[in-house]
């Protein structure tokens, strides 16, 4: 793993302590709560702070997962370099497109 | 691989690492799954709704429990390496290890306690 994608890594994880915190709390709530898809649309619906909230998340882990995907290729399978790089960046697009999809849905539908 | 070179693998520490890179791994398979179901809310809530209702079975939410620990001690599991990278080295990192497993054991448990 070169340098740069060290520090995405980590940033990015430090910046997600908080971001899992709140959402394991959100999924403990949701859970207790017993909520219907009304409910959870009824609280997130054109909220600018869900919104935001899950928007960084999604930006987040789609670029802490991909990097870490690709570090697992890389050590652990008979990739080259490049094909591992190229599979993570796969995933990391099919993260944030479908992620970014929640979230509008979830929010500004 | 040597013998030498696979002893190692016996520490708890070195369990602690794949545990983080299992569960990562495990989250990274996951989430797509899980950013999909969330975006059937599209077009209203009535397929979220019909997802909801299927999620309220004993196996899944057994499951649910699952990814809950998986989320708790892959969090706990980076807050370990951040730690490590950016502050002074300090004895202990075993039984912080273990503390982690059981912390995130215990959330998963009160989950579903709390589910069923």
């Amino acid at each position: 793993m070169n340098v740069r994608l060290y520090v995405w890594q980590r940033a990015t994880a430090a910046l997600m302590v908080p971001f899992v915190l709140v959402h394991i709390a959100v999924i403990f709530y949701a859970t207790r709560q017993q909520m219907t898809a009304a409910d959870i649309l009824s609280r997130t619906h054109g909220s600018a702070v869900w919104a935001s909230f899950y928007g960084a998340f999604v930006a987040a882990v789609s670029i802490h997962a991909s990097i870490g995907v690709r570090n697992i290729l890389t050590e652990w399978s008979p990739l080259p370099d490049r094909a591992a790089g190229w599979c993570a960046m796969l995933l990391g697009i099919v993260l944030a497109l479908l992620g970014f999809h929640a979230v509008v849905a979830l929010v500004l539908t | 691989m040597s013998a030498a070179g696979t002893k190692h693998r016996g520490s708890v520490l070195w369990l602690a690492a794949m545990v983080h890179r299992l569960s990562g791994l495990a989250l990274a398979v996951f989430l797509p799954v899980h950013f999909f179901v969330l975006g059937l809310s599209f077009h209203g809530g009535a397929k979220l709704d019909a997802f909801l209702r299927w999620s309220d079975r004993p196996l899944v939410k057994f499951a649910e429990g699952g990814l809950v620990f998986l989320l708790t001690i892959h969090l706990l599991g980076g807050l370990r390496v951040l730690v490590i990278e950016n502050l002074d080295w300090h004895d202990g990192q075993k039984r912080l290890a273990m503390l982690a497993a059981s912390v995130s054991a215990l959330v998963g448990f009160v989950f579903l306690v709390r589910m069923f």
